[in-house]
């Protein structure tokens, strides 16, 4: 041989370099390949044990052969075995049932009171949307029509007669469907309010418009039942579940807007970080969104319809109400540790 | 526009807490468009079946007691839409049955572990990417009332969106964007036979002077480890033909596999005990 004397040890190195610690690979590739499949408990006491000692080897097996070997299979396979084991160990962490209960305890009414001023600006401009929609009506009824498209009206407009108006408010609508209306009803307004906070990706202009004509059909309506004499039993008709419904358009809504404006105003962050954390926030509320109107449509599907009485109506919408601003704003966990 | 033209170009750093950078590769745009696919066509066969067994079973059952059953069907199909990527990310392999079958997964841009929240955001943005333009498209077309003007505006709308990816380096979609994610490979490859041990009777015949291994650098090697491991018979004569023709070696055709098995054995240990001494001979000009 021509060779200078040496280069037969490097190989001789490495081929053992690659023996010794390919019987440790192949166990850790097989253990994640289990892991992975089922849920962590399919492991023994001492298999679980092992795990993050097989990462951290085949970690420092990784780094010693990009510093020593150009077997480039080699570390492709070193490579892809320590991401997954990476994204295994440091993944998800916490088990579903831990997440869930974090979830309602604490994750949720901080999402919602961290976007306190979003909220009001939300509520705010129903209000104005309500007053102006009712002024316009009151002052021209072809208003009315242009407020709210006749599909939607289901023959209440300002030409109904009293009887109409008031059958709509009390008539059961012969129990078909019931539930059923309050399943298409939750469905229906979940679109709607995935929408508000979707759009808001545009600088929140379209979840402003979605939540100011939202506001607009509260109060066309609204006008069109007070002029009959009929505003204070409509009230009730429309709190018993639109105190929770409308609540959660109007968070819904506000998590839009806490989007829009944190990509137009960053402030101190850059603008992909600012977005991704207001993402997470308003994602977090708007899960919570979907919960309060699986209640509403829960409410209107099934108590509405059955349940005639104002006072009632009044006594569940405003339950609700209370109900939730308390868990929202006045019911804090305490924080343990880390929290 | 930052094509995915340079593969090295979508590799992005990602130091794990034990200070090694596991360097994860960033997802290209047509591997995602195929796994997103995949996953509607799962959920429209899924929709179709589920749809075909409520109405057998309201032909079957009459309308009044099938009323529970509409009910399943609703949230179904609502779960379908709305649920079905967020509860396959949210699990362990952070991926849908699309993505693992292209072999993708979402992570975290920071590094850190994916959460709830962040798969929901990403999720629920993809309702103003795709469905809602689609959903315009397909409610006005039931309505008949498709006008070629809405149906440009909706198609306009959701390739503008689905495109969105193309135009950023990191290859986001506005979900990623407002989530903090991004889509990354996981590959899974084998364990294979090192070359450098494989044994030849013939490779045994050749042997190379220092200033014959001295002709190349790792780059030239690890192309001709995959040349060897694609196993080629034109590929390797060709090969064999170019090295022995620059190092001076004369070779049969017959002999190119083993000849080139003998050199990258060679030339491997050659490299590696510079490497051991410090000097990382990168490619043929480095000196």
């Amino acid at each position: 041989m021509t060779l200078p004397a040496g280069t037969d040890a490097v190989r001789q190195s490495l081929a053992s370099f690659r023996q010794e610690r390919e019987a440790d690979w192949k166990a850790f590739e097989a253990l994640l390949a289990r892991v992975e499949k089922r849920a962590p408990r399919a492991l023994s006491e001492d298999e679980l044990l092992s795990l993050p000692l097989l990462y951290r080897s085949a970690l420092s097996s990784l780094s010693v052969a990009r510093a020593t070997s150009l077997d480039s299979a080699l570390i492709a396979y070193l490579e892809a075995l320590s991401l997954r084991g990476y994204f295994y160990l440091y993944g998800a962490r916490r088990g579903l049932r831990q997440r869930v209960g974090d979830f309602f305890l604490r994750d949720w009414p901080a999402a919602i009171r961290d976007l306190w001023r979003e909220t009001w600006v939300s509520v705010g401009l129903t209000v104005i949307g309500a007053i102006a929609a009712y002024w316009l009506v009151a002052s021209d009824s072809r208003w009315y029509d242009a407020i709210i498209a006749p599909s939607l009206a289901g023959g209440r407009n300002p030409d109904s007669s009293v009887e109409t108006l008031r059958s709509v408010l009390y008539d059961s609508g012969g129990d078909h469907f019931l539930s059923g209306f309050a399943a298409y009803l939750f469905t229906h307004n979940t679109q709607v309010a995935i929408l508000a906070f979707a759009l808001g990706f545009a600088f929140a202009v379209p979840s402003v418009l979605i939540i100011l004509m939202n506001g607009c059909m509260l109060g066309a309506l609204f006008q069109v039942y007070a002029a009959k004499g009929l505003g204070f039993e409509l009230g009730g008709w429309l709190s018993i579940h639109g105190t929770t419904e409308l609540f959660a358009i109007a968070l819904a809504g506000a998590a839009g807007m806490r989007i829009g404006t944190r990509i137009a105003f960053p402030g101190e962050l850059t603008r992909m970080a600012a977005a991704a954390q207001a993402g997470r926030v308003a994602a977090t509320a708007m899960v919570g969104v979907m919960i309060m109107l699986l209640f509403a449509g829960l409410l209107e599907g099934i108590g509405r319809q059955t349940i005639t009485s104002d006072a009632t109506r009044y006594a569940i919408g405003g339950g609700m109400l209370a109900l939730w601003i308390a868990y929202f704003y006045l019911f804090r966990m305490v924080r343990h540790g880390n929290g | 526009m930052a094509t995915a033209r340079d593969p090295a170009a979508l590799i992005r750093p990602l130091v794990t807490p034990e200070g090694v950078d596991l360097r994860v590769k960033l997802v290209d745009a047509g591997t995602r468009a195929a796994a997103f696919l995949l996953d509607v066509v799962i959920i429209v066969v899924a929709a179709i079946v589920v749809t075909l067994v409520v109405i057998f079973g309201l032909g079957g059952l009459g309308v009044k007691e099938a009323e529970p059953l509409f009910i399943v069907w609703m949230i179904f199909i609502f779960l379908l839409r709305n649920a079905y990527f967020i509860a396959f990310e949210a699990g362990r392999r952070a991926a849908t049955p699309g993505k693992r079958i292209v072999g993708v997964r979402v992570a975290s841009r920071s590094g850190a572990g994916l959460t709830i929240d962040q798969v929901i955001a990403r999720n629920l943005m993809r309702e103003i990417e795709v469905f809602l333009p689609l959903s315009i498209i397909a409610a006005r077309g039931g309505a008949g009332v498709a006008d070629t003007l809405s149906t440009i505006f909706g198609l306009v709308w959701a390739l503008l969106f689905s495109l969105f990816l193309l135009f950023n380096r990191d290859r986001l979609r506005i979900g990623d964007l407002l989530a903090g994610t991004w889509v990354v490979e996981t590959p899974k490859f084998k364990l294979v036979e090192d070359l450098s041990q494989r044994q030849d009777p013939i490779a045994k015949r050749f042997h190379f002077s220092p200033a014959q291994l001295d002709a190349y650098g790792i780059a030239e090697l690890h192309k001709l480890e995959e040349v060897l491991r694609r196993d080629d018979y034109f590929a390797m004569k060709a090969v064999a033909e170019t090295i022995g023709g620059k190092i001076g070696a004369k070779v049969e055709p017959i002999d190119s596999k083993a000849f080139l098995t003998a050199y990258y054995g060679e030339l491997r240990a050659h490299l590696e005990r510079k490497l051991l001494l410090g000097n990382r001979k990168a490619d043929k000009y480095a000196r």
